[in-house]
C-alpha cells in the first residue's frame, strides 16, 4: 500500500491550464475564429470608416478600444461556450470524471486558458490599433486601474456565461451557433460595430442589458481621451454602472453555471 | 472480501427498469465479463459501479467503498477505459499519458505504460492521427496509468478488425497477469471466452446465468453431437457418452470426417437470453 498523497487541486488545475493552452493554440479553426476574428473585423471596419471626430480621434481608434472589449468576450464567452460543449461531446469530461482529478481543477484550467488567451487577444488588438490607427497606451495610473477591473470583471462574467451556455447547447456543433448568434447580434447592438450614436434607442437599451456594451465602453474610457465622453449615450464613461453591470453578470453567470453544468450529454 | 459486491441493485428510467435486482460478486484478481444484448442493463450497471450514476435500490461495494459517495482516493484506485472518447485530439500520446499521470498519487512510469500498450512508436504522434485500434490502446494507457486495482472495460473492441482484436486481447491478458481485477462488458462471445475467468449473462436487467465460459448455461454437461460420414451420407448422433460411441463405431475402421461438438458459448448464450438458434 502506498502512502503517497494525491496532487493538490491547484497543481492539477495549473497542469490542466497548460494542457488547455496547448490544445487551444494547436486547433487552427479555434484560433482563427475566436482569436484572430476580432482583429480581422477591426482591420476591415477601421479601414472602411475612415473619418475623424471633431476631437481629433479617428473612428479606427474608437473601434480599437471597442474591439478590445469584444475580443475578450470572444476569448472568454465564445471560447468556453464551444470549448466546454466540445469537452462534453468528445468524452473529455466523462474521462476526467473517472479520475481523481478534483472538479475544481477543470475550471482552474479553463480560467488559465481564458486569462492567457484574453491577455494575448488584448495585445493583438492593441498592436493592430497601434500600427494602423495610431492608438497609444494610456499613461495615467487611473486608466490602468480601470483597464484592470474592466478586464477582470468582463472576462469572469463572460467565461461563466460561456460555461452556462455550453450546457444549453445540445451538441458541440450547435454550440457554435448558440454562442455566435448572441455574440454577433450584441456586437451590433452594443456600439462595437456601429457607434452608439447611430443606434436606435431601443436597440441600445436592449444591448445595455448585456456585458459586451459595458466591456466595450469600459475600454473606450481607458484608451480614448475624456473629450470623447460626449459620444457615449449617457455623455459620461459611467464607471459605476459598468462595474455594477459586469459584477451582476458575474453573479448571474455563476448561478446559471451551477444550475446547468453537466458532465455528459445525456440526462440522468 | 470481494473486489466488487452487488446485492439487489435496481435502477429505473421513467418507470422502466433498466437494472432489476442484480447480484454480483467479483473476486480480486479476476477477469469478469458481463455479457448481454444491447439494452440489457450492462452499461447502466457498470456506470453505477464506476460512480457515474446513482441507483434506486441495492447495496454496492467496489473496493470496499460505496461508489455513490466515493472520494478522490477511491477514484485513484480504479481505472475506467472509455468506449467512445475522441478527446485530446491535438495532444501527443506522451503528453496525454503524462498529463493523466499527474492526477494520481503514485502513477506508473509514463514511457513504461506507453510501451505496455504498444504505442512506443507513436509516442510523439498527435492523438488525432491514431487509428481506431491505437486510439483504444491509448484509452487503456490512460485507464491504467494510475496503477489501478480494478479496471472497467466497456465494450473495448467494438469496431476492431480481427488482428487488432487479437492484439488488444493480449494487452488485456498482460494486464490481468499483473493481478489487476478487470470487469469487462462485451457482446462478443469469443471475447468473453478468450479473456474471462468468469462470465455473467445479463438480460432484461437481471443476471440470468453465471459461471466459467466453459460451463455457462450447462454447456459442459450437455449432450455431445457425434458426426461422421458414411458411404450413404452424413450421420449424426446426440449422446451422453461420445467416447463409448466412437469406440464402438471405430471397430469398423477409420471414420470419415469425425467430429464431436458440444453447444458453443453462442448456443448457450442465445438460449439464456431467450433467442432461438
Amino acid at each position: 500500500m502506498t502512502t503517497a498523497t494525491l496532487p493538490s487541486t491547484a497543481a492539477v488545475g495549473l497542469a490542466r491550464g497548460g494542457i488547455e493552452l496547448r490544445q487551444f493554440f494547436r486547433q487552427k479553426d479555434q484560433v482563427i475564429f475566436t482569436f484572430t476574428f476580432p482583429a480581422f473585423i477591426l482591420i476591415l471596419l477601421g479601414s472602411i470608416f475612415d473619418q475623424t471626430y471633431p476631437t481629433g480621434i479617428s473612428v479606427g481608434q474608437v473601434f480599437t478600444a471597442s474591439m478590445i472589449g469584444a475580443g475578450i468576450v470572444s476569448t472568454s464567452f465564445v471560447n468556453l461556450g464551444t470549448g466546454v460543449a466540445l469537452d462534453r461531446e468528445d468524452g473529455t469530461l466523462k474521462r476526467l470524471r473517472g479520475t481523481p482529478m478534483p472538479p475544481t481543477s477543470y475550471f482552474v484550467g479553463k480560467i488559465v486558458l481564458v486569462a492567457v488567451a484574453s491577455v494575448a487577444e488584448v495585445v493583438l488588438l492593441f498592436a493592430v490599433g497601434a500600427v494602423m490607427f495610431d492608438v497609444s497606451l494610456p499613461t495615467e495610473a487611473g486608466r490602468w486601474f480601470t483597464f484592470a477591473w474592466v478586464f477582470v470583471l468582463a472576462v469572469i462574467s463572460c467565461a461563466l456565461l460561456g460555461i452556462a451556455i455550453s450546457g444549453i447547447a445540445r451538441s458541440a456543433q450547435s454550440a457554435g451557433a448558440v454562442t455566435q448568434l448572441p455574440f454577433i447580434a450584441l456586437l451590433f447592438m452594443s456600439g462595437v460595430y456601429i457607434p452608439v450614436g447611430d443606434l436606435p434607442d431601443w436597440m441600445l437599451q436592449l444591448g445595455s442589458l448585456f456585458p459586451i456594451k459595458w466591456a466595450a465602453q469600459g475600454f473606450r474610457s481607458v484608451f480614448l481621451p475624456d473629450s470623447m465622453m460626449v459620444q457615449e449615450a449617457a455623455g459620461s464613461w459611467e464607471h459605476g454602472t459598468t462595474a455594477l453591470m459586469l459584477g451582476a453578470w458575474c453573479v448571474i453567470g455563476l448561478v446559471l453555471c451551477l444550475a446547468t453544468f453537466r458532465w455528459t450529454n445525456r440526462r440522468g | 472480501m470481494s473486489a466488487i459486491q452487488v446485492r439487489g441493485l435496481r435502477k429505473s428510467y421513467h418507470d422502466v427498469a433498466a437494472v432489476d435486482g442484480v447480484d454480483l460478486d467479483i473476486r480480486h484478481g479476476e477477469v469478469f465479463a458481463l455479457l448481454g444484448p444491447n439494452g440489457a442493463g450492462k452499461t447502466t450497471t457498470v456506470e453505477i459501479l464506476e460512480g457515474h450514476r446513482g441507483r434506486d435500490a441495492g447495496e454496492v461495494s467496489v473496493l470496499g467503498t460505496d461508489p455513490g459517495s466515493a472520494s478522490r482516493s477511491w477514484r485513484g484506485r480504479i481505472g475506467i477505459v472509455l468506449q467512445t472518447a475522441n478527446d485530446a485530439a491535438e495532444l501527443t500520446v506522451r503528453e496525454s499519458v503524462r498529463h493523466y499521470a499527474g492526477y494520481y498519487a503514485d502513477p506508473a512510469p509514463v514511457d513504461d505504460v506507453i510501451e505496455q500498450v504498444g504505442l512506443s512508436a507513436k509516442a510523439g504522434a498527435r492523438v488525432k492521427s491514431l487509428s481506431g485500434g491505437q486510439r483504444r490502446r491509448l484509452d487503456v494507457a490512460l485507464g491504467v496509468i494510475g496503477r489501478p486495482e480494478l479496471v472497467f472495460l466497456d465494450e473495448p473492441t467494438t469496431g476492431f478488425d480481427p488482428e487488432a482484436r487479437r492484439q488488444f486481447w493480449e494487452l488485456i491478458r498482460n494486464l490481468a497477469r499483473t493481478g489487476t481485477t478487470i470487469l469487462l462488458t462485451t457482446h462478443y462471445l469469443d471475447e468473453a471466452e478468450a479473456l474471462a475467468d468468469r462470465v455473467a449473462v445479463i438480460a432484461g436487467g437481471r443476471i440470468v446465468a453465471e459461471g466459467t465460459p466453459a460451463t455457462l448455461g450447462g454447456r459442459s454437461t450437455a449432450k455431445a453431437t457425434v458426426s461422421w460420414t458414411t458411404p450413404d451420407g452424413p450421420r449424426s448422433t446426440l449422446t451422453d457418452t461420445p467416447t463409448a460411441l466412437i469406440a464402438e463405431l471405430s471397430r469398423g475402421g477409420e471414420l470419415a470426417e469425425l467430429t464431436v461438438t458440444r453447444p458453443s458459448l453462442e448456443d448457450a448464450y442465445l438460449d439464456l437470453i431467450g433467442e432461438t438458434t
